[in-house]
């Protein structure tokens, strides 16, 4: 499988009233054809804004500080505005969280679905109406053609979050970054947009890059994944080996958290504390005042990531000298 | 705990209309029925679940039960007491002793007041305790939800999510209610902090014996910690029973789509899903017979028509399908 994008120890900052506070802090990851990496973590701990430094689209007062974004091959962070416009919506596109606010009220279904064909494709208004209703069509919307002369108010929430894919897909991207896609849809719906993703995926041989906080999702679509703590990536692995051997004690626990259906013995267990603050100076691994396994080396020195299996990978001293992290009992009540 | 213990809310009937007025004369055109006949009784010490999707009415009928709603029709008891219906006034008494914890936590405290202010709030309109007293018991409160006694003097935004959450329950208990409906209390927050917060209702639903009524659309969290679960569907109830039958023999076809479309933290165990085609009917347009009929996979000439019986199929067990 070819490799689509790189992203090599990126660190992307924000310039604030309190100094330039970094909120990704040295990540690096890889992403392959017709592959979902899956980024994972709890709100504020940066996964967001890695996708945006991707496609950049930052904040004004961000900044991509340093690292390289490699996307088939070519450097994205050195690319000017204009020819960031031309990969944008075309080789790479992006679904978003809110399908309410990601839609413009006063514009048609039918105009903002012809918008990315009429920047990156030569083609007459005819074409494009057609190519419109068959991206409606597979996107699983019935009546496409009266949908085209409707407004984003007239449709549901699931119906809008089909009209965004849509979008997404006009132009037949190579990688797809879906951030949250999903959180703001009842189960229901959630179900039928999943099976979507992941058929479109399968079909066009996508890229897929998906953030979200819900595990479960994260098993169902997931062939890889990335756990990111305050900035950091803490573990990668295949999605097999992050939900049966978590090997750093920040997935373990955001996999204890997880209230599972079928298991009703599963003992419900918190990560004490919260998040810390992007201006938190804190020594070490920046997880250990959270940390049930934390030792004074946590506190002195930042862990590397540790190479565990082929594809797994922990920034945790644990994994230094296999020191096992097997929970002591109640390690996180 | 058992099961088995006298209601402490009897709910019949309820049905909560809300009017659609034309646009000049404000004539009533039409009614958003978003709570349609719903019977269930909330017995005392259980925690009973609230599930469905959104716009399925459990938000209106939590809001209805405690009177912040007016009711359309029905009746509804707290104690063996008639409470549906009462004015503002005469609600105030039971006000005490029924309490709402919110969604988000932030729009629901005001950003000017500080923290100790707002919970000081009710001991003022419904106790008589002095000043002095009424700051010990901030203070008590706040470390009894796992704060500190000098956060009585921060104001809201200098909380974290999960901290409001803690606040927001703090004012609900502050008067020892015995019944706390909780709104989507733990939806807004991450897993990891979700965790804490419903240890905290566990460990205060056990200090204070109180009677949760647990309004959520996460399946996971109310399996954790409900004993019985009502499932709703466009207003009306479609399926109530204990939880763990609930789950393990889910008896409505909606709850078997519910079921099987939550993704579970198992990777590689892709189980068939039931497909629900199309959308939720909007209420205000409600549907004839029974109002699943439109998205149910074995909908038939007879639940176009004719609404489903609300019977007991199995000793607890309710549901309201012709099919069962």
């Amino acid at each position: 499988m070819e490799q689509l994008l790189q992203v090599n120890d990126l660190i992307t900052s924000f310039r604030t009233t309190g100094g330039k506070l970094p909120a990704v802090r040295g990540v690096s990851f890889s992403v392959n054809e017709g592959e979902t990496l899956c980024i994972v973590g709890e709100s504020g701990c940066g996964k967001s804004i890695t996708t945006l430094s991707v496609i950049g689209l930052l904040p004004n007062n961000g900044e991509i500080s340093e690292g390289s974004i490699k996307f088939q091959g070519e450097e994205l962070t050195t690319k000017k505005e204009k020819e960031l416009r031309k990969l944008r919506g075309n080789d790479i596109s992006m679904i978003f969280q809110e399908p309410m606010t990601a839609l413009n009220p006063v514009f048609t279904i039918g105009y903002q679905l012809m918008e990315p064909l009429k920047t990156h494709r030569r083609m007459s208004n005819k074409e494009m109406r057609s190519k419109s209703i068959d991206l409606l069509k597979q996107v699983g919307i019935p009546d496409p053609e009266k949908k085209l002369k409707q407004f984003p108010h007239e449709l549901s929430g699931g119906m809008r979050q089909r009209v965004l894919i849509a979008i997404a897909l006009a132009c037949n991207p190579s990688l797809l970054i879906a951030d949250e896609p999903t959180t703001a849809l009842d189960v229901t719906i959630q179900a039928q947009i999943l099976d979507l993703i992941d058929d479109l995926k399968t079909d066009l041989g996508m890229g897929v890059v998906m953030v979200t906080h819900d595990m479960g999702v994260v098993a169902e679509v997931a062939d890889r994944v990335m756990v990111m703590y305050a900035g950091n990536v803490v573990e990668t692995g295949t999605v097999d080996e992050i939900f049966s051997s978590p090997k750093h004690p920040y997935t373990k626990g955001l996999l204890a958290s997880v209230p599972n259906v079928d298991d009703t013995d599963h003992k419900l267990e918190a990560i004490p504390g919260s998040l810390p603050n992007l201006n938190e100076t804190i020594h070490g691994c920046r997880f250990h005042p959270r940390c049930p396994f934390a030792m004074e080396k946590c506190v002195e020195k930042d862990p590397p990531q540790f190479k565990v299996s082929q594809q797994q990978y922990s920034k945790c001293w644990l994994q230094e000298e296999g020191i096992s992290s097997e929970p002591k009992d109640r390690a996180y009540s | 705990m058992s099961l088995k213990t006298e209601p402490i809310l009897e709910v019949s009937h309820v049905k909560k209309y809300f009017p659609v007025k034309s646009s000049f004369l404000k004539k009533t055109v039409g009614n958003v029925q978003a709570v349609e006949n719903v019977s269930v009784d909330v017995r005392e010490g259980e925690t009973l679940g609230v599930v469905g999707e959104s716009g399925c009415g459990k938000s209106t009928f939590g809001r209805t039960v405690l009177g912040l709603d007016t009711l359309t029709e029905g009746s509804i008891k707290f104690r063996g007491e008639e409470i549906g219906g009462l004015s503002d006034r005469q609600l105030k008494k039971y006000k005490k002793e029924m309490q709402m914890i919110f969604q988000d936590p932030y729009a629901s405290l005001n950003p000017r007041q500080r923290v100790g202010e707002a919970l000081e709030e009710a001991f003022i309109i419904h106790t008589k305790l002095s000043k002095a007293e009424r700051v010990q018991r901030v203070k008590d409160l706040l470390k009894e939800v796992g704060l500190k006694e000098e956060h009585a003097e921060r104001y809201p935004h200098e909380f974290s999510g999960g901290q409001r959450q803690r606040i927001g329950i703090a004012r609900a208990v502050s008067l020892n209610p015995s019944l706390i409906v909780c709104d989507e209390a733990v939806s807004a927050l991450d897993v990891s902090v979700q965790a804490q917060i419903i240890k905290l209702l566990k460990e205060l639903q056990h200090s204070h014996q109180l009677t949760y009524l647990f309004i959520s659309h996460d399946l996971g969290v109310v399996r954790h910690i409900c004993d019985r679960v009502l499932v709703m569907y466009l207003g009306a109830t479609m399926e109530l029973a204990p939880a763990e039958e609930l789950f393990a023999n889910p008896l409505h076809p909606y709850t078997q789509a519910l079921l099987s479309a939550i993704p579970r933290p198992v990777p590689g165990r892709k189980k068939e899903r039931i497909k629900l085609q199309g959308d939720l009917p909007n209420p205000a347009n409600y549907p004839s017979g029974c109002p699943f009929h439109t998205r149910c996979p074995l909908a038939h000439e007879r639940c176009r028509v004719e609404v489903p019986e609300w019977r007991e199929v199995q000793p607890d067990h309710f549901v309201a399908c012709h099919e069962v």
